[in-house]
């Protein structure tokens, strides 16, 4: 490897290094290396508010990563069916939905709920009958897992589209030559070869939702989620507790990836 | 294959018509890939779709199968109409080309595949014994739990083979199912093909572009080209008698000499050379006098001979010899036919001498060898 090339490796990791370093930090203070203890993991475990944060982060980040999976499953196929033009432009859409920065998703899709909720809570509180508090739109949990389901669902296309564009057509031709209903054909050939894609979008999906600061900070609410929480307490100064928080976090989202790396790598070899 | 060597005639074909194609066309767009098919299958028989890619046979088949609709015309089988009956209502099973074996399923799990789906449900033991008796009828016994892709090109022939004839099938639909094989596991298929369709009686229906194939498996082939049907015959019928030079040329190899008819006799026709020189010959089918004709002659029915006192056939040199064992094809040139192949049989050679490149023959052939056909 050239020498540069080190260089822009050493650059990217090793302020990741100095976070998980600083982790074991016997000492109060994020800057200062006092010895090495993972007190700071115990005091991070048993502080209420990240626990609270983790727990949203945590269902948020699998009922957003379950229903991209499953919508992005449902598009994928049928994308599959479709040719021509229309195909095009829902490609071309997928991409551009990827290649958004997420703060461009977070404002607009602030900006979309907030106007339909305006629209939305007078006409409610019209329609509602009398003596019975009528409920209120908000930002909250909801949307978050809204915003999360749509940006997530188009990950789990692209990688449920790879898969099923590597597999051979003649798979589903012979299940159905073989007295197969297209719904037989579904649940008996296609499904299980594009299974291990699928759990891979579902991993990565779930990593991103779960690392997601940018999208979430926008369509929260009132809710807290782990980078929210990270965020907010960076500013009341850095301890190595966030250091403890952020290399756990950086350790789930790993092992998750790798996972979704060693699970789509499998599927290729084994559909050849 | 030790006990295979011999292969009986199969029992003729019933007269039973089991599947037919009426007037069928399919396009695709503005490429007409099949154009006015007729064509009768008989119950039993093996029958194989011969032509150049892009001819048509593959859509024929698979319309046959219930992948394609026809455009126009109707596809029957068992004397109705199922033009858009789909595929998985068709008692029909097909071998495709690269096998399309499950590969999340083990060996035995992608033979019972079709049998699974069956409705009502039948026993798994029902199933299990079926695919027992079909793997030993491929001779893949005790493989049932492999993976597809522990198995070898042939071996997975032989489960793509076995997942469709364990249905019992109207129709086997077989689709180049021997181009990916090498040359030996090839022969030793398309042995063990035919003897399946005749102890079986499963109707089978081949597509392929390779002509030794469909000689030596099919008791019919129909030659098609650009989407229509050519010629329609037993192997022999096609050999002896094609029906104009692109039959003759796919089927076997034959020298042809291109002329115009210049005298039609009782059952002589004679045809004049752009050099001058006419050519005695057999019309196949109608051919009228002044008409633009090929004289089609196979390269074993000439023979060549050292003696100069026979006065008969063509003085001609030899340009190339290449030695086949237990023949030998020589490459000959005549100054006005041009150059033209011929095989000798070993006993010529054995009687006349080796014949060398630049020695100077006669090549001659019976009137009756030399066939008149249309140049199409």
């Amino acid at each position: 490897m050239r020498l540069y090339a080190i260089f822009v490796y050493m650059f990217l990791y090793i302020p990741i290094g100095v976070i998980a370093l600083f982790s074991f930090n016997a000492g109060r203070h994020a800057s200062q290396l006092q010895g090495l203890s993972t007190k700071w993991y115990g005091i991070a475990l048993s502080n209420p508010f990240v626990m609270d944060a983790l727990e949203t982060s945590l269902v948020v980040a699998f009922i957003s990563a379950t229903c991209a999976s499953l919508f992005g499953t449902m598009a994928a196929v049928a994308l599959q069916g479709i040719k021509g033009p229309v195909r095009t432009a829902f490609d071309a859409l997928i991409y551009i939905s990827v290649m958004i920065p997420g703060i461009v998703i977070g404002i607009a899709t602030l900006i979309g709920l907030v106007t339909i909720f305006d629209q939305l809570n007078p006409l409610i509180v019209a329609i509602w009958p009398n003596g019975i508090e009528p409920p209120q739109l908000h930002m909250g949990f909801a949307s978050l897992i809204a915003a999360h389901t749509l940006f997530l669902m188009a990950l789990v296309i692209i990688i449920v589209r790879a898969r099923l564009s590597g597999m051979d057509r003649s798979l589903t031709e012979a299940s159905s030559d073989l007295y197969s209903t297209p719904f037989g054909t579904f649940r008996q050939v296609t499904l299980p070869l594009i299974f291990p894609a699928i759990l891979a979008g579902f991993l990565l999906s779930f990593t991103f939702s779960f690392d997601d600061f940018i999208v979430a900070f926008f369509v929260a609410g009132s809710e807290t989620t782990l980078p929210i929480y990270v965020f907010s307490s960076i500013r009341r100064g850095v301890t190595p507790e966030i250091n403890a928080i952020g290399t756990m976090v950086m350790a789930v989202s790993l092992i998750m990836l790798v996972t979704a790396q060693i699970l789509l790598r499998r599927g290729e070899r084994r559909n050849k | 294959m030790t006990d295979a060597g011999y292969i009986p005639e199969s029992d003729q074909p019933s007269d039973t018509i089991i599947a037919e194609l009426r007037s069928v066309s399919k396009h695709f767009g503005d490429v007409v890939a099949a154009d006015n098919l007729n064509l009768s299958i008989r119950k039993g028989e093996f029958l194989s779709f011969l032509g150049p890619s892009g001819c048509g046979k593959t859509t024929a088949l698979r319309m046959l199968a219930g992948f394609e609709a026809p455009t126009s015309g109707d596809v029957l089988l068992d004397s109705e109409v199922v033009n858009n009956l789909e595929a998985h209502r068709r008692p029909v099973n097909m071998v495709f080309q690269h096998y399309a074996l499950f590969p999340h399923l083990t060996v035995e799990q992608n033979i019972g595949y079709g049998l699974r789906q069956q409705r009502p449900r039948l026993a798994k033991p029902v199933i299990a014994e079926k695919v027992r008796k079909t793997l030993e009828l491929v001779r893949l016994d005790g493989f049932e739990k492999r993976r597809i892709w522990e198995m070898s090109g042939g071996q997975q022939q032989r489960v793509a083979l076995a997942r469709a004839i364990v249905n019992e099938p109207k129709l086997l639909l077989l689709d180049e199912p021997l181009a990916a094989l090498d040359r030996k596991l090839r022969k030793e298929m398309q042995i063990e093909l035919q003897n399946l369709q005749r102890s079986l009686g499963i109707t089978f229906v081949l597509v392929t572009h390779d002509q030794e194939e469909a000689l030596s498996m099919s008791d019919r082939i129909c030659i098609m080209r650009d989407g229509r049907i050519v010629q329609i015959g037993s192997p022999r019928d096609l050999y002896d008698q094609p029906k104009n030079r692109y039959v003759a040329g796919f089927v076997g190899t034959s020298n042809f000499f291109d002329g115009k008819v210049s005298g039609t006799g009782r059952d002589h026709v004679s045809v004049t050379l752009a050099g001058g020189l006419i050519l005695e010959g057999v019309a196949v089918g109608d051919i009228a006098n002044g008409q633009d004709v090929c004289v089609s002659v196979r390269p074993e029915q000439i023979r060549l001979n050292r003696s100069p006192d026979k006065k008969e056939g063509f003085p001609v040199t030899v340009s190339n010899r290449i030695f086949l064992g237990e023949h030998t094809e020589y490459l000959v040139k005549h100054e006005s036919l041009g150059e033209f192949l011929v095989l000798t049989p070993r006993q010529t050679e054995l009687n006349d001498g080796p014949f060398n490149t630049g020695d100077t023959l006669l090549a001659s052939w019976d009137p009756g060898a030399a066939l008149i056909l249309d140049r199409a």
